[in-house]
């Protein structure tokens, strides 16, 4: 019984004559076909389950948030997009109204970076990887922007922009420390910014507790109004329906070279600022056209 | 000139299956193995030595065998195999001994492979989802064989730095599946029920046992240096892990996981070591496009790794074990080996 790995064919070995005379060992049996069962990719991500969540959503972005574009065109079809907006609702309603509208109108994938806390929660942080949410690590934007040429949307508020109370609605909060410009730079792809009307009347936030938030280790444990008029239960999934208006602002791409090692840090912070300037700017001035909340 | 060879850790698992693979290359010359238990491989031209990692034994061997290739595959990366005192005396110790010797004042040695395992990246929350060779893990070390292996990298790599003429390839495995090996994750896929977080389903990788034995050997006969990750293609969760072996899976809790795991470990079920239940929570994956891009082929993908390990684990437990047992006996190796009266290969070409 041969032991294992030992290939037949260095039998000739004994065969006698030189070393160096000795047939080369015959070549190694090709890659073996890969037998995967399931549709989960690399990214976490199962096109059924998607298919599922996009079928279950489509009358909530029609009917409920009624969600209207201006400029999706703006989107490239094709090639790496750094997508970033405002962020608001205690749990945000702008994420999926976001990945929603892209994913329906251009028929492209669109991968959200979130914060990687959503990973440490049970079941919530598996739903949310299998349909379309990716870490906010830089290598893993700077895989799908660079390497992959994806959509990816990010929120440079972070969990700052959903925690704020009602009266702080549509004041824009601190862009990060700038990193999503650093990634578009290494990248190579222009940053999109989007403007949200609407996100922050559909669960606004009347009181945060730092107690609840301290103990439980979540960035911010809110009442929201929702909460008031419908009940625990009830108010922390169920949204207003406050009429969702989203405007795309023009790409914004920077002239340096991709794949460097670092960027300067004063360049980084100028144009994260420029950004949330103009997305300021323009918040103002939807809210400046808008009638009504409920209807636009 | 073949390569003369020094090999550690030839009775375990890989120290053999490597000694084999070597055995077959005509370009190495000379195998030493060493070990300080005896080999559960029949081998044919490897040269036993039993003996512990001390410095002083190491050091004449590599000077009297004038050894110009070390293959380091005895770190212990199973936690499960040994108490954490002696598995630092394996890992840590060890390879300082090893290395000692390596780059003792005119020693020969030229080339040093170590293999080491995608452990040293850790496994958690905050992880990029593919870890290159030259990022470092997100969080401090918590378990006893990350932090070994650390400590074994950290030796390596100033050994590399003092050692200019020495090439130094370190290798870091993905958890390896395949027809033979034993591991915690085998054993856990070999019983009846296995074992996953309530709520977790992460994606993991794997390498299969026959691509392990080949990029060892690769990166010795095309003399590669550096730090490679040696991982199958995919990522795969821990569901489909189990619907490919076909087993059912049981969810431990994810609050206090690790009293929960410590049942079936005291019930002499399956050892649950705290780096499988991080890796259950939540995956781990590397980057293994530096060694392709180095020429190297992998046969198998991760899934193709699962499959590997059903099949295998199927036929024995229809027919029990497969492979005939293997004593290694001195008196008879010995013979074969040395003995004027056995006419060797080596006779009849010279």
């Amino acid at each position: 019984m041969a032991p294992p790995n030992r290939r037949p064919e260095t039998v000739t070995r004994a065969q006698g004559g030189a070393l160096v005379h000795l047939p080369r060992p015959a070549p190694e049996p090709g890659p073996l076909p890969d037998p995967r069962r399931g549709d989960v990719d690399e990214w976490g991500r199962s096109e059924s389950m998607r298919r599922l969540a996009r079928q279950l959503y489509d009358p909530m972005y029609r009917y409920w948030f009624r969600a209207e574009w201006d400029g999706i065109d703006k989107i490239p079809r094709e090639g790496g997009a750094l997508i970033v907006a405002n962020h608001a609702a205690a749990i945000p309603s702008d994420a999926p109204v976001i990945h929603h509208g892209i994913e329906t109108e251009l028929g492209r994938p669109v991968y959200g970076l979130a914060d990687y806390l959503f990973r440490s929660i049970p079941v919530v942080g598996t739903l949310w990887s299998r349909v379309g949410g990716v870490p906010a690590h830089p290598e893993n934007a700077y895989r799908l922007l660079r390497e992959q040429q994806q959509l990816v949307a990010v929120f440079p508020e972070g969990s700052k922009g959903p925690g704020k109370v009602y009266n702080e609605r549509y004041q824009l909060r601190r862009f990060g420390r700038g990193g999503f410009v650093e990634i578009a730079m290494r990248a190579g792809v222009p940053i999109i910014p989007i403007a949200v009307l609407g996100a922050e009347e559909s669960m606004p936030i009347v009181y945060k507790s730092a107690a609840l938030a301290r103990l439980t280790g979540l960035p911010y444990v809110p009442i929201t109004a929702n909460h008031l008029l419908f009940g625990p239960l009830l108010g922390t999934i169920l949204y207003f329906p406050a009429k969702f208006r989203l405007k795309v602002l023009d790409p914004i791409t920077f002239d340096v070279a991709p794949d460097q090692e670092r960027y300067a840090k004063s360049r980084i912070m100028e144009e994260a600022e420029a950004i949330r300037v103009k997305l300021q700017a323009t918040i103002y001035e939807m809210l400046q056209q808008r009638r009504s909340v409920w209807f636009g | 000139m073949g390569r003369r060879v020094l090999l550690t850790g030839l009775a375990t698992f890989w120290g053999g299956r490597v000694a084999l693979a070597l055995e077959d290359d005509p370009q190495v010359e000379v195998i030493v193995g060493l070990d300080t238990k005896d080999p559960n491989l029949e081998l044919k031209r490897t040269e036993y030595v039993r003996a512990d990692q001390s410095y002083s034994i190491l050091a004449r061997i590599v000077q009297a065998a004038q050894i110009d290739t070390i293959l380091h595959t005895a770190l212990v990366v199973d936690s499960t195999r040994m108490s954490g005192r002696s598995m630092h005396e394996a890992n840590v110790i060890g390879t300082m001994n090893l290395l000692a010797a390596a780059g003792a004042a005119d020693s020969p040695v030229r080339h040093i492979v170590v293999k080491s395992s995608t452990l040293v990246y850790g496994s958690g929350y905050q992880d990029p989802y593919w870890f290159r060779e030259e990022m470092s893990r997100t969080s401090a070390p918590s378990t006893r064989v990350e932090r070994s292996l650390l400590e074994v990298e950290d030796y390596l790599r100033d050994f590399a730095e003092d050692n200019p003429h020495v090439r130094v390839t370190l290798l870091r495995y993905a958890n390896v599946l395949g027809t033979d090996i034993v591991t915690p994750i085998s054993r856990a896929l070999s019983m009846p029920v296995t074992p996953s977080i309530l709520g977790f389903d992460p994606l993991l990788q794997f390498v299969e046992e026959d691509d392990v034995v080949r990029s060892l050997l690769y990166v010795v006969r095309n003399e590669i240096p550096g730090i490679y990750n040696v991982a199958g293609d995919g990522r795969v969760p821990w569901s489909e892990v189990c619907a490919i072996a076909g087993r059912r899976r049981v969810a431990m809790p994810p609050l206090l996981t690790n009293l929960a795991a410590a049942l079936p470990g005291r019930l002499g079920l399956v050892d649950l070591p705290p780096e499988l239940l991080n890796l259950l929570r939540y995956g781990r994956g590397v980057d293994n496009r530096r060694l392709k891009r180095a020429g190297f082929e992998y046969r198998y993908t991760t899934a193709g790794a699962v499959e590997s390990f059903t099949h295998a684990h199927r036929l024995r437990s229809t027919v029990g074990q497969v492979r005939p047992e293997y004593k290694y006996q001195q008196d008879v190796e010995a013979f074969f080996r040395h003995s004027p009266a056995v006419r060797r290969d080596t006779e009849r070409l010279s």
